[in-house]
């Protein structure tokens, strides 16, 4: 365990440098958002009678879907390093160490996520919580929603990390990585709620698309935090997301025996 | 000049057929990426059928333009996206030993074929745009049309060219460019007008993107009989100017430091 | 051919000491140190003549490549190549030169060795008859046959060099550079790229100016060697004149390097 921690602390230490990539990010993500709310904000003014969500509520979604964009966004913490070595063979060196490569992964993708949300979160959440009502960031309803927030964001966090970690296993088995991370990206940021939020799909979709590993990314603790989410519902969701943490570790783990399998016979 | 530009494309495509799995996943990887804006599009209006006066059928046909000058701007002038590396791996100053424009040879020499996959949804809007949303298709109005693609496709490339510019002063950072490429692509799906007026001064004055989007599509479905606002795209191709100039100055920087 | 007279180049990089508050510091007022690359460098070469530019790393050697191949401007001094000033007639000026990188390749990397050389016809906007004449040339003097049809990718590195060395000499210039064309070569290679380079010398009278830290190509190939050391040229001659009897090359050259301290 201990190891992986030192994993995790370099991981960490090595993305909190990157201090002008992280401002060009802010500034990126605060341009995103503002525009993405303005146009809610239109189909709002067109016809609020049909719009899902509080309007604060969904304002407050996407400044914290920007602001947490590293952390739960797929690509945002995918290591263009790991293709690399999946795709030259390099892994062969990995597998050299007395380390278990998806621990250690794990552990550098969740550093990754955390560090580099650090840098933007708090930038971001500094100036939207000044913008005027309706626009702005909105402080949780009370305490405890808060806190309810905050266990659901841990477990959105792992849940992200260890699908990452699954597409990671699934370039072994195929010869681009490119596509398979576009494929991924699109498809996850789709259904996570992260074009569009889960609450403004059309019945029926909306109920599959809750059930997905997915919609525990993002849809969960953005919407947990408003007090859109909330009552027996938010514990189902909160359930869901323990699930899912669960069996994607799973899977990953059993991609990874297969593929590794598959490195070692072909020798790379 | 045509000529050469055929045979560079020629040399991409060979190379491209090399990989012919890889490039046909990672092209449908491309056209998902854009599918599931128009899927989230599609959402929105099943729940409103309108945004302020624009209906789904005009969005659609807003968006597909802007898609089709946006992916065909990727596509072509992609060398400007991965120009900081062509500094850092010397492949610049290769260009600079040749008896050639660079800016030339810096476009041609990479083409991403991948982005058609974008473009084909593009396409599908587009299509689809001009069946269905009731404009009344007059000589005028094609022409508009054209306008509108060839204005995105300059306005765009111009981006890129200025990112690339920014590589001769920068590496890190450049990031912020992505706002005004990906971000104007997708935030750009619906017509600028209901991002609200200081949106719509600043897409007319600073980044001229209004210039090719909203104004000449008033002029499309009639809201408008306005003539300028069919030219208005052309206008909007000025803006490679103060790129080409940011260029200029980038190379002549590079000329002089070596870096 | 060439002509260099005082050529000066002054590089200012921007220093930082290590940690985080001096990186916060230079935020806002930043430290350059000068780096004197060039520091009035005059020669001049021939035609026809092969010259060996040799010296330690940093020293400014590429930098002087790089003025005379038109890719960096110097601050001062006079440099005519052909009756040209490179940086004020860029495109020009290339049409008349070739480069090789050892390091780096100028082919294209996923087709047939023939397409690229069909591109860089066009590029060069060679005539058709000047192209064939010199593809059957080269084809015949670096026995690429077998190899124009194959992807440069699948070529090992002694046969892709000999390729790159062909792609620079396709449209005939009058001078060529060498940025290390041995590096990383086996010793067939090495020996058939030295034979070709003295072969084009001598029969088509092209200035040739070879860098590389390898002294068999200097010894192999160059009648005249500028030692360039801290921007400064520090011995013009042949090899002959710097050479003291019974030395091994490297040793003559370890020696010079003592001495200047360089």
């Amino acid at each position: 365990m201990k190891k992986y921690l030192s994993f995790f602390k370099l991981r960490f230490a090595m993305s909190l440098q990157y201090r002008v990539a992280a401002l060009a990010g802010v500034v990126c993500q605060f341009f995103w958002g503002a525009m993405a709310i303005l146009a809610f904000y239109a189909f709002y003014e067109t016809d609020p009678a049909s719009f899902p969500m509080d309007f604060q509520a969904t304002a407050t979604y996407i400044w914290l879907q920007q602001g947490l964009l590293a952390m739960l966004a797929l690509y945002g913490g995918t290591d263009a390093k790991v293709f690399e070595s999946i795709q030259n063979g390099n892994i062969v060196y990995e597998l050299c160490r007395p380390v278990s490569i998806y621990s250690m992964w794990f552990a550098n993708n969740l550093a990754n996520r955390l560090a580099r949300a650090l840098l933007r979160l708090i930038p971001v959440v500094a100036v939207a919580s000044l913008l005027p009502a309706p626009f702005g960031l909105m402080a949780p309803p009370d305490i405890a929603t808060g806190l309810l927030f905050i266990l659901s964001l841990m477990l959105a966090l792992w849940v992200v990390a260890a699908f990452t970690l699954v597409v990671y296993n699934v370039t072994f088995f195929t010869i681009s990585d490119r596509g398979v991370r576009l494929v991924s990206v699109s498809l996850s940021d789709f259904l996570m709620g992260a074009v569009v939020p889960l609450p403004f799909f059309p019945d029926g979709f909306r109920q599959f698309a809750e059930l997905l590993p997915f919609s525990c990314m993002e849809n969960v603790p953005l919407r947990v935090y408003s007090g859109d989410l909330a009552g027996p519902e938010m514990v189902r969701a909160i359930l869901l997301q323990v699930f899912w943490a669960f069996a994607l570790v799973l899977i990953g783990k059993l991609l990874e025996r297969k593929a590794l399998k598959r490195v070692v016979v072909q020798g790379g | 000049m045509l000529k050469l530009y055929g045979k560079y494309f020629s040399i991409h495509l060979k190379s491209v057929m090399q990989y012919k799995a890889s490039f046909f996943i990672t092209m449908t990887g491309n056209f998902l990426t854009q599918f599931s804006v128009f899927l989230g599009l599609l959402f929105m209006f099943q729940r409103f059928h309108r945004v302020k006066d624009f209906s789904f059928q005009e969005v659609i046909l807003c968006y597909g333009v802007l898609l089709l000058g946006f992916q065909t701007a990727q596509m072509f002038a992609s060398g400007f996206k991965v120009f900081d590396s062509m500094i850092a791996n010397g492949q610049f100053d290769r260009i600079l030993t040749r008896p050639r424009n660079e800016i030339f040879q810096v476009l041609a020499s990479r083409i991403d074929f991948v982005r058609l996959g974008g473009m084909l949804q593009g396409l599908v809007m587009f299509v689809y745009g001009i069946a269905q949303a009731g404009v009344d298709w007059t000589a005028l109005r094609v022409l508009t049309l054209c306008f509108m693609v060839i204005g995105g496709v300059v306005v765009f490339s111009s981006i890129f060219l200025l990112d690339g510019a920014f590589a001769f002063f920068t590496l890190e950072g450049l990031e912020f460019m992505n706002v005004f490429s990906y971000g104007a692509s997708e935030h750009g799906k619906y017509p600028l007008s209901i991002y609200g007026k200081g949106m719509l001064t600043f897409c007319t004055f600073v980044v001229p993107y209004a210039l090719f989007q909203y104004y000449p599509l008033l002029f499309l479905l009639g809201r408008s009989d306005n003539l300028w606002f069919v030219f208005l795209p052309l206008v909007s191709c000025w803006f490679v100017v103060p790129c080409w100039l940011v260029w200029r100055l980038g190379v002549h920087k590079y000329k002089s430091t070596g870096s | 051919m060439i002509e260099v007279s005082h050529l000066r180049k002054t590089f200012r990089v921007a220093r930082r000491d290590p940690g985080f508050k001096n990186a916060v510091k230079a935020l806002f007022r930043r430290e350059y140190e000068e780096i004197h690359a060039l520091d009035g460098i005059s020669f001049s070469i021939g035609e026809g003549e092969m010259v060996g530019y040799i010296g330690p790393n940093g020293a400014g050697k590429s930098s002087t490549i790089k003025v005379l191949s038109g890719v960096l401007t110097p601050d001062s001094g006079v440099c005519r190549v052909d009756g040209r000033v490179p940086w004020k007639e860029r495109v020009k000026h290339v049409a008349q030169i070739g480069v090789v990188f050892g390091q780096r390749s100028q082919l294209w990397w996923d087709v047939p060795v023939i397409d690229s050389f069909e591109l860089l016809k066009d590029i060069y906007k060679i005539p058709e008859a000047a192209y064939r004449k010199n593809v059957d040339e080269l084809t015949q003097l670096l026995d690429l046959s077998q190899l124009l049809r194959t992807p440069t990718r699948q070529l090992s590195l002694g046969q892709r060099m000999r390729c790159e060395i062909a792609a620079s000499l396709l449209h005939s210039p009058k001078i060529l550079f060498l940025d290390e064309p041995t590096i990383g070569l086996d010793a067939v290679s090495k020996l058939a790229v030295r034979d070709f380079v003295k072969k084009i010398n001598r029969e088509q009278k092209t200035t040739v100016i070879l860098t590389t830290h390898d002294m068999q190509d200097i010894e192999a190939l160059a009648s005249r060697v500028i030692l360039i050391g801290k921007g400064r040229i520090l011995l013009d001659g042949t090899l002959d004149d710097i050479r003291r009897g019974g030395e091994q090359i490297d040793e003559t050259i370890a020696h010079l390097y003592k001495k200047y301290d360089i």
